[in-house]
């Protein structure tokens, strides 16, 4: 367990030592990123099996990556067959911004999710959005890897 | 105004001489400070009958010196003064209050001095002090104060804002208070709570428990009332409190989040932004009849604002350029112009008490500083740089800054701390406020007493 731990701090270690050494030579796509939009699969979790809870943006962006597209849609399947499901958004932002902006930003990317959603016919009174902007990062480090891990928008079952 | 529990109850100004002098001493504080003024802060006396029954009653071994330690430690953190060490005193306290032998304070360099006495007054304390301008050997300044023992550190606040605004020309800020977040456990779940501390740090008190998120207090400039933004019940909204009966209400009726909350000037009314459908605009709140208006329109973040001292003006942030900078507009939201034109991207304005400046957080290749533009934007002068730092709030007199200040982590994410900092205009003179946990979010009180 301890070891498993260790082994996996390591490895973290490691892919951020690669993600910013990436970055410094401006390649744009690494195992877990392409450009600085995360493509890993660390953090997510799933609310279904093959449905994946959270998609990723780009600093300072709300536009939905190609793979953002892919795993709504997927969702929108699934919340299609479970009609009695409710569902919030909860947008972040990573912590190199302002903390209103950031707030803004978070609320601004959740919609971008809910609105594509809503063209694969989620109706919006199943979804609420919640901005959490910088305030909940999911991983605490203060690099590149990690910001991008940070710059999402989670759903998260209501009911 | 109207609750005086924060306010010193029967304080009693006495104008001992209403001589004004012509000063010789004279502190610029428009320029970094490299030679503070030498000022000697004699111990306030006391006759033992009023030491042993303040002892008593505050737990405190000689008020005088306590009074007097505040007094210097507020000149000193201003690092407009340089308070001289009491061993080199040759003379004492009481006789020094009564007539100073200004060859004596002449020897040991000190420009100004300061004396006074404390007595117990039937169950009140009352505190007299005197200014001196050392190289006239005259007299600058001599007041009385009489109030309730419990306000004895007001007292020492009050006392430096006194000698501060006689030698500057200009209004002192340390009869203040700073509300902030205070802030606990891993950077992935912090728990965030509002605090209230003297400007000096000291009676450090938690308004709220940490049992929802809570960011951005500020004060009504006009009262002992406070708006920040609370995710009480997964709603993230505009509350406002009052800090002296604990009540709370949530601002407005929105359906969906308000956040970045300001008062008006007059305190009449909340200006916030609110955010629905992926889009944050400018609304205000008119406190006593609940009249809300929309100010901005624009499918853009809109969000920062803050009010001009006149109230005709708001500054505020927005990235309808394409990333976030600075935009002055007037009060109904008519003529929007953009005043931030550097490198990087801007945000967090607040106007200054003065009306003359914008204070800003400026994020550049990477670093973030603390910065200071005209109105118009010109004159933009970077005051700090760091990892992370944001949210300026001025102090009353619109000479020193307070915000916040992040570390970064290891490469296991460790070693995360949030400290509040402040700085003066110049920037020289940078100082980490000390507080009990780690804080963030720091909002400067208007004076207490006026």
């Amino acid at each position: 367990m301890k070891l498993n731990k260790i082994l996996k701090n390591l490895l973290l270690v490691v892919v951020a030592c690669f993600a910013l050494s990436a970055c410094a030579t401006k390649k744009v796509s690494t195992g877990q990123m392409q450009g600085d939009v995360y493509t890993g699969t660390d953090t997510v979790e799933y609310l279904a099996s093959g449905v994946p809870d959270r998609v990723f943006f780009a600093t300072n962006e709300s536009v939905l990556t190609t793979a953002s597209r892919e795993t709504l849609r997927k969702q929108a399947g699934w919340l299609r067959k479970n009609s009695n499901v409710t569902i919030v958004l909860e947008g972040h932002a990573d912590e190199r911004g302002t903390r209103e902006y950031n707030l803004a930003l978070g609320e601004r990317r959740a919609n971008a999710a809910k609105d594509y959603l809503m063209t694969y016919g989620i109706s919006s009174d199943r979804i609420s959005v919640l901005s959490y902007g910088k305030e909940r990062p999911v991983d605490s480090g203060s690099n590149p890897l990690a910001w991008s891990k940070n710059r999402r928008s989670v759903t998260v079952k209501a009911n | 105004m109207k609750n005086i529990k924060f306010f010193l109850l029967s304080l009693l100004v006495i104008l001992l001489s209403p001589i004004k002098s012509y000063s010789l001493i004279e502190v610029d504080i428009t320029r970094g400070n490299l030679n503070p003024l030498p000022v000697a802060v004699s111990p306030l006396s006391i006759d033992e009958k009023s030491k042993i029954s303040f002892e008593n009653l505050l737990k405190k071994k000689n008020i005088g010196e306590e009074i007097s330690s505040i007094v210097e430690n507020n000149l000193k953190t201003s690092g407009l003064f340089n308070p001289l060490n009491k061993d080199a005193f040759l003379q004492a306290p009481d006789i020094a209050n009564l007539k100073p032998r200004f060859e004596d304070w002449n020897l040991i360099k000190a420009q100004a001095l300061i004396t006074g006495k404390v007595t117990k007054v039937e169950d009140k304390l009352r505190v007299e002090f005197r200014l001196w301008d050392v190289l006239a050997g005259k007299e600058m300044m001599a007041l009385a104060f009489t109030t309730v023992p419990t306000n004895w550190r007001r007292v020492g606040h009050i006392i430096s804002d006194k000698v501060y605004e006689r030698l500057t020309g200009e209004k002192g800020y340390f009869d203040t208070r700073i509300i902030y977040v205070a802030e606990e456990g891993p950077k992935t779940k912090r728990i965030k709570k509002l605090a209230i501390m003297d400007q000096d740090g000291a009676n450090n008190k938690f308004l709220t428990l940490g049992n929802e998120l809570v960011l951005t207090p500020r004060f009504n400039p006009n009262s002992q009332m406070v708006t920040y933004l609370s995710y009480f019940r997964n709603l993230p909204r505009v509350y406002l409190l009052d800090i002296e009966t604990g009540m709370q209400e949530v601002v407005g009726d929105f359906p969906g989040m308000t956040f970045a909350p300001r008062f008006s000037p007059d305190g009449k009314k909340i200006i916030m932004s609110f955010a629905k459908d992926g889009n944050s605009d400018i609304y205000t709140m008119d406190l006593e009849n609940r009249i809300v208006e929309k100010i901005t329109n624009h499918p853009s973040i809109d969000t920062s604002p803050s009010y001009s001292p006149n109230g005709k003006f708001i500054c505020f942030n927005s990235d309808r350029s394409g990333y976030q900078q600075i935009y002055v507009m007037n009060s109904d939201g008519s003529n929007v112009k953009r005043i931030s034109f550097g490198n990087g991207i801007y945000g967090t304005p607040v106007w200054s008490p003065r009306g003359d400046l914008i204070a800003f957080t400026k994020l550049h290749k990477g670093k973030f500083y603390i910065g200071v533009m005209r109105t118009d934007g010109s004159g933009e002068r970077l005051l700090t740089e760091n990892f992370y730092q944001e949210a300026p709030s001025w102090s009353p007199n619109g000479r020193v800054l307070i915000f916040y200040r992040e570390t970064k982590t290891d490469d296991k994410g460790e070693g995360f701390s949030a400290k509040l900092w402040s700085i003066d205009l110049t920037g020289y003179n940078e100082r980490m406020v000390k507080t009990p946990k780690d804080g963030s979010d720091p909002s400067w009180s208007s004076l207490l007493s006026n």
